[in-house]
């Protein structure tokens, strides 16, 4: 049984990961990645077909884009776009568009979905990611992160990073707690965009069709937590993720997620409210619910997300998915490493806002 | 091998083409056909005999025709056809109940085919995506045919506990649609407004009829013990679905649904059961393994396919056909890049 190791995302392994994806990727890629703020801010895509429209610094380093299933091939002049646009409504208006098992709409979630996402993506957040080349361009693996920020925003963020930063274009499968699937219109949004429900069948299942799948363990105690317990890690589920991962065979690389603490500050939780409205909590920022929909504008922090270096699992000894003590071990390494990760990062950070 | 097959519910469409089916297969020697009513099609060179499973008489057919082998499709998912839902019931549940006390005082017997449904696994919002044979319902069906089956199922097993030495192939359903087969789902998208839910777009499951009438068959000549799930490859979302009908929709608040409901089941118009708006409140998917690998059986048309089949068979989509849509998007690019060169 491997002992706990924790290595912060980005540390001393910097330069082994490189060299291992140096094959995939030109190193002007990984290397870009790593650069500082400065050179990020402009990143990202703009207008209407960001998605296939990839920015050219990337267009230089990976030459080949795979295309999202049943999506369109990348639009290049004006008319082909109104071409491909109309081609998309027309199949929104006879039913003829592909959906898979778990009711995921690439082609909605690319098109419609993640497009006002994209925005705060990269002018209002101006996301920085490190670590991408840590996420393996086929197969299976499991992103665990930090949960912050009342509304779960830095699961949308990471989910853009890897569809339109990672050279393979990689759709996040998000596992979403129950309540997400009984509210109505949140339920449906979750499970057209690729969620589904944080069960060990599901995730599993995700994970044996060499999917990426997103997991934020702390759950509604991460998102919903005092402004005062900041990039403090709370309790971080039962092992079910590890166990998944295990069964399934998949690496876990840990994701450290800063910036999204700092776009709602919880400064109180109004829980009768809350149980009235039969939601988790309730939260109370210095701008909600005072200024109304006003209050509902995201702070502009700085995010930056970094991906670690992936733990394996495949080597485990058969049957270690059901012993206990080593899930709650790697559990536990994990979260040191995630934990660590914010550490480092937040030391790093100039500002909450630059 | 002398072969005796009762078919129990023959009088309906899939029972009576099963019966049908099932003469023309050189294997079987005689087919026995029980019902409550006359069978209005044709079930070829099958004997009829108009019994109700409902009454200890159904032990005497066994035991005169020496039946080796019964295939159970009596469970009715039509409260309108049943004659309401208080006699549906008693044809599911206490039929079942004779039918299988029957059998298991023939010693004749020696295989059981029943015909179940996905719907035992209910329908909410914890169910994982695909559910596997093995997995218990997370949200326990409580009313209508749902339920029903539930009870059937369980039957099902206390026979096979109390008889190990029958083979019991259980084949679990998803919705049956195709051509001719009259279900809740068919009458639900015949209607010509649909109503759907708020807020919620279920995932749906749909097998071909003619692949499950094979499956059928291939359950009662070929020896595989066992619970299967049945169902077209992938799903297809109501709201998808709603489309390809081509057909009006009228978004309704939960609340509402079973007041709603109970308006189209009084008309008459279709089925609107409150165990059917949970299915379209949330959808179920079903995980089809074991059908594969176990069962060796292949549907030959998708989820996708059978609803289109369904569409095209019934001629829902009159207006809206992808033909026109696609006339009318040629159109618009034409008018649309037209104008933009000439403005350039």
């Amino acid at each position: 049984m491997p002992d706990a190791r924790v290595i912060p995302i980005g540390s001393e392994s910097d330069g082994k990961t490189r060299r291992r994806r140096k094959a995939a990727a030109p190193p002007a890629a990984g290397g870009r990645n790593r650069a500082g703020a400065a050179g990020s801010g402009r990143r990202g895509g703009s207008g209407a077909a960001a998605a296939a429209e990839v920015p050219e610094e990337y267009e230089e380093a990976v030459p080949v884009h795979a295309p999202l299933p049943g999506a369109e091939p990348a639009p290049v002049a004006w008319d082909e776009r109104v071409a491909s646009w109309l081609t998309f409504l027309r199949r929104r208006v006879t039913g003829e568009y592909p959906v898979d098992e778990f009711g995921f709409d690439p082609e909605l979630t690319d098109r419609v979905l993640l497009q006002p996402m994209r925005q705060l993506y990269s002018r209002w957040f101006r996301v920085e990611t490190r670590g991408l080349e840590n996420v393996p361009d086929e197969g299976g693996a499991l992103i665990v992160a930090n949960h912050s920020g009342t509304v779960a925003l830095d699961s949308v963020m990471t989910a853009i990073a890897l569809l339109d930063h990672h050279p393979a274009r990689r759709p996040l499968r998000m596992l979403g707690a129950d309540l997400v699937f009984q509210t109505p219109f949140i339920g449906e949004l979750a499970r057209k965009s690729g969620s589904t429900l944080a069960c060990a069948p599901d995730a599993e299942r995700l994970l044996r069709k060499g999917e990426l799948v997103g997991v934020w363990p702390e759950g509604f105690k991460g998102v919903g937590k005092p402004f005062s317990e900041r990039y403090k890690l709370q309790r971080f589920g039962r092992g079910g993720f590890v166990s998944a991962a295990i069964h399934s065979g998949t690496p876990i690389i840990p994701c450290a997620i800063v910036g999204a603490e700092e776009t709602y500050p919880i400064i109180g939780n109004a829980k009768t409210l809350a149980r009235i409205l039969g939601l988790p909590y309730f939260p109370i920022t210095p701008m909600f619910p005072w200024l109304g929909p006003l209050g509902m504008v995201p702070l502009p922090s700085k995010w930056i997300i970094a991906f670690g270096e992936p733990i394996r699992t495949d080597d485990f000894p058969a049957g270690a998915g059901d012993d206990p003590m080593l899930v709650f071990n790697v559990t536990d390494q994990v979260r040191e490493t995630i934990q660590q990760t914010l550490y480092k990062l937040l030391v790093q950070r100039r500002s909450v806002f630059l | 091998m002398a072969r005796v097959v009762m078919v129990t519910g023959v009088s309906r469409y899939l029972g009576g083409r099963m019966a049908r089916v099932l003469t023309e297969d050189p294997e079987v020697d005689r087919v026995v056909g029980v019902d409550v009513v006359p069978p209005r099609q044709d079930i070829g060179g099958a004997e009829f005999v108009r019994a109700d499973i409902r009454n200890p008489i159904i032990s005497k057919v066994i035991n005169a025709a020496e039946v080796d082998t019964v295939v159970h499709m009596g469970v009715i998912a039509t409260p309108l056809q049943a004659g309401g839902r208080m006699s549906m019931k008693e044809i599911n549940v206490i039929g079942t109940m004779q039918l299988l006390a029957a059998c298991q005082k023939a010693p004749s017997v020696t295989k059981l085919v029943v015909k179940s449904s996905t719907s035992i696994y209910g329908a909410g919002p914890r169910d994982p995506a695909m559910f596997t044979e093995d997995m218990e319902p997370k949200h326990t069906p409580r009313y209508g045919w749902a339920k029903d089956s539930v009870e059937v199922e369980g039957y099902v097993r206390g026979f096979a506990r109390r008889r190990p030495d029958v083979l019991v192939t259980t084949l679990r359903f998803a919705n049956f649609l195709g051509p001719k087969v009259d279900t809740p789902m068919s009458a639900y998208f015949e209607l010509p407004v649909i109503p759907v839910l708020l807020g919620h777009d279920a995932r749906l499951q749909f097998i071909h009829e003619d692949d499950g009438l094979a499956a059928l068959l291939q359950a009662t000549t070929r020896d595989v013990p066992g619970i299967f799930n049945i169902s077209g490859d992938g799903i297809i979302l109501l709201s998808q679905a709603v489309r390809r009908c081509g057909r009006p929709t009228i978004a309704l608040p939960r609340p509402m649904a079973p007041i709603v409901g109970t308006f189209v089941r009084q008309l008459g118009l279709a089925d609107f059961s409150p165990e059917q708006v949970r299915f379209l409140e949330y959808g179920r998917g079903v995980d089809t393994t074991r059908m594969r690998s176990v069962f060796k059986f292949e549907p030959q048309h998708t989820t996708s396919e059978t609803f289109d089949a369904f569409v095209a068979a019934h001629r829902l989509n009159r207006v809206l056909t992808p033909e026109r849509v696609e006339a009318v998007e040629k159109q618009l690019l034409s008018l649309l890049t037209g104008r933009s060169t000439a403005n350039a």
